[in-house]
C-alpha cells in the first residue's frame, strides 16, 4: 500500500510539472524540485533530477508549440551560446552555494516581475 | 534586442536553468516585459533555448552522480500526458490571459522560494553535503 502511495505521489509530480511545462513553456523545475525534496531527496539531487524530468517534457511541448507555429527559431538560437556558458558556471556554483541562498535570491526577483506580468 | 542584452539575459538564464531554479522564467519575463515579444512566442523561444541548455547541464549532473534515475519513470509517464494537454491549451488561449496566469504563477513561485525554511530535512542534509564537498 505504501509503495502504491509513493508511486501515486511521483505520478502527481509528473502531472503538475507537465501542466506547468505545457502551459508556460517553463517552470516545471519550480514544481519538481520541492516535491522531490518532500519525497526525501536532497536539494542538489532534486535540482539535477528535475532537469532529467523537464528535458523530455520540454521536447514534447516544443514539438507541439512548433507544430502550432508558436516557435520562432530565428530568434531562439541567439540565446543559446551565452546560455551554455551560464550553464557551465551554474554547474560549478551548484556544488558551492547553499540551497537556501539561491532560493532567497530567486524568490525576491520573481515576486517583483510577477507583479509586473499580472498588470498584463 | 541588442547582443549585449541577449548575452547577459541568456547567461543568467543558463545559470538558473542549470540549478533547476526556473531559468526559463527569467528568459520569458525578459522577452515579454522588456523585448515586447507576445507571451506564447516567448514561451516557444524558451522551449527551444532550454533543450541544449538542459542537455548540457544534465550531462554534468549525471557525471556528478546527482540524478536519481529510479524516481523518474512514473513522473515522465504522467508528465507526458499532462504536458500534451496543457501545451495544446496554451496554444489556443488568449495571449493576455496567458500572460496574467503566468504572472500569478511567477509570484507564487517567488513567495514559495522566499518563505523557504532551512529546517526542512532535504536542505539540511544537502547543506551538510556541501560542507563535506568543499573540504574534500
Amino acid at each position: 500500500m505504501k509503495k502504491y502511495l509513493k508511486s501515486f505521489y511521483l505520478y502527481t509530480v509528473g502531472a503538475l510539472s507537465g501542466a506547468a511545462n505545457g502551459l508556460f513553456g517553463s517552470g516545471g523545475g519550480i514544481i519538481t524540485v520541492p516535491m522531490l525534496e518532500h519525497d526525501g531527496m536532497k536539494t542538489k539531487k532534486a535540482h539535477a533530477t528535475s532537469i532529467a524530468i523537464t528535458l523530455p517534457l520540454s521536447v514534447i511541448s516544443g514539438i507541439i508549440y512548433f507544430s502550432k507555429g508558436s516557435i520562432d527559431l530565428a530568434q531562439a538560437w541567439k540565446f543559446i551560446p551565452c546560455g551554455l556558458i551560464g550553464v557551465l558556471v551554474g554547474s560549478k556554483l551548484l556544488v558551492k552555494l547553499s540551497g537556501t541562498t539561491l532560493k532567497r535570491i530567486f524568490g525576491a526577483v520573481m515576486i517583483i516581475f510577477g507583479i509586473r506580468l499580472m498588470r498584463g | 534586442m541588442n547582443w549585449i542584452t541577449i548575452a547577459l539575459v541568456s547567461f543568467a538564464t543558463g545559470v538558473f536553468a542549470s540549478l533547476g531554479l526556473g531559468g526559463g522564467m527569467i528568459l520569458i519575463i525578459y522577452l515579454t516585459l522588456f523585448a515586447g515579444v507576445p507571451q506564447l512566442q516567448a514561451q516557444g523561444i524558451n522551449l527551444v533555448f532550454f533543450l541544449p541548455i538542459a542537455a548540457v547541464s544534465l550531462y554534468f549532473h549525471t557525471k556528478n552522480k546527482l540524478v536519481e534515475w529510479k524516481k523518474i519513470v512514473p513522473v515522465i509517464i504522467s508528465g507526458t500526458i499532462f504536458v500534451t494537454i496543457f501545451s495544446l491549451l496554451a496554444n489556443s488561449m488568449d495571449n493576455t490571459l496567458l500572460k496574467r496566469i503566468f504572472g500569478a504563477f511567477v509570484i507564487l513561485a517567488g513567495i514559495k522560494e522566499l518563505l523557504y525554511k532551512k529546517t526542512e530535512a532535504g536542505s539540511q542534509s544537502s547543506d551538510c553535503d556541501s560542507s563535506v564537498q568543499t573540504t574534500k
